[in-house]
């Protein structure tokens, strides 16, 4: 399934699915790096004691703005599926601040796409998270 | 233990596995869905991380409980999660004094063939 073009803030009005039960929504694309935001919400808590919310909906969200960028790279919406990434959790999110997640495709090939982005609350010099991975295109990325 | 906000935004029921250790569940619904007819995969490692803390809880609380603090986590998708309930179960591999390290399998019908595997680092800060 392959769509020339990309248009991620089309993609993203819908809010279906996991990133709209987050609250997800588009931010800000480049030619090969999306920004997504996540809403601070009380649904998103992983500890009730902090109001810090869980590092679930980070990963969530930087799976999502990776892929994104993934997309703008080859300039086509491509069927492609995560098969890793890591994420390292610099710091907690701050309690209340919506948080901006950035995913940027370095390198593009047949069909491995390289990823990496990092996630902040307000400041982009003092992110709360980093992340790299890999997708692969089954049936290959548009050259 | 009570689960958080977010353990109920992924629809999450503790179960009680064959050899008496936690497993969560997470049902198929919408608010799971990555793209039509599939998990996502956020919310499949959602799930193991929360089945990772529910364990290391558990092996906390027999040494005098602790507040943990994520570090980091390295996911890898081994096969789409299809449209039906998938269940995680979390083993502490190792509990230092300072660190734990722990590993976590997402399945769907069979244990041994698992759609996702993750490893965490978390911090711990003892009572």
């Amino acid at each position: 399934m392959t769509f020339t073009g990309f248009d991620p803030e089309r993609f993203f009005r819908a809010g279906l699915g996991h990133g709209g039960a987050l609250g997800i929504q588009y931010h800000a694309h480049g030619a090969d790096w999306a920004e997504l935001s996540l809403p601070y919400d009380g649904k998103l808590v992983g500890n009730p004691g902090t109001g810090v919310i869980a590092s679930g909906p980070i990963l969530s969200l930087m799976d999502m703005a990776t892929s994104m960028g993934v997309w703008l790279r080859a300039d086509a919406f491509v069927a492609h599926a995560t098969l890793d990434l890591r994420v390292d959790y610099l710091r907690p999110a701050t309690p209340g601040k919506t948080v901006i997640g950035r995913g940027e495709c370095y390198r593009l090939t047949r069909s491995i796409a390289f990823v990496r982005g990092q996630a902040h609350d307000g400041d982009p010099d003092d992110p709360l998270a980093h992340v790299a991975g890999t997708f692969m295109a089954p049936e290959g990325y548009p050259r | 233990m009570r689960l958080p906000p977010y353990a109920d935004l992924l629809g999450l029921v503790a179960e009680t596995g064959d050899d008496g250790a936690p497993v969560l569940m997470m049902p198929f619904a919408t608010q799971v869905l990555g793209r039509p007819g599939f998990l996502h995969g956020g919310a499949i490692s959602g799930l193991m991380e929360m089945a990772a803390i529910v364990a290391l809880h558990a092996a906390l609380e027999s040494e005098g409980g602790g507040e943990i603090k994520p570090i980091n986590v390295t996911v890898d998708f081994m096969r789409g999660g299809r449209d039906k309930e998938t269940r995680s179960r979390g083993v502490v591999t190792r509990l230092g004094t300072r660190v734990a390290n722990v590993e976590a399998t997402a399945w769907q019908d069979d244990p041994a063939k698992p759609i996702a595997a993750a490893r965490m680092n978390y911090l711990i800060v003892r009572s």
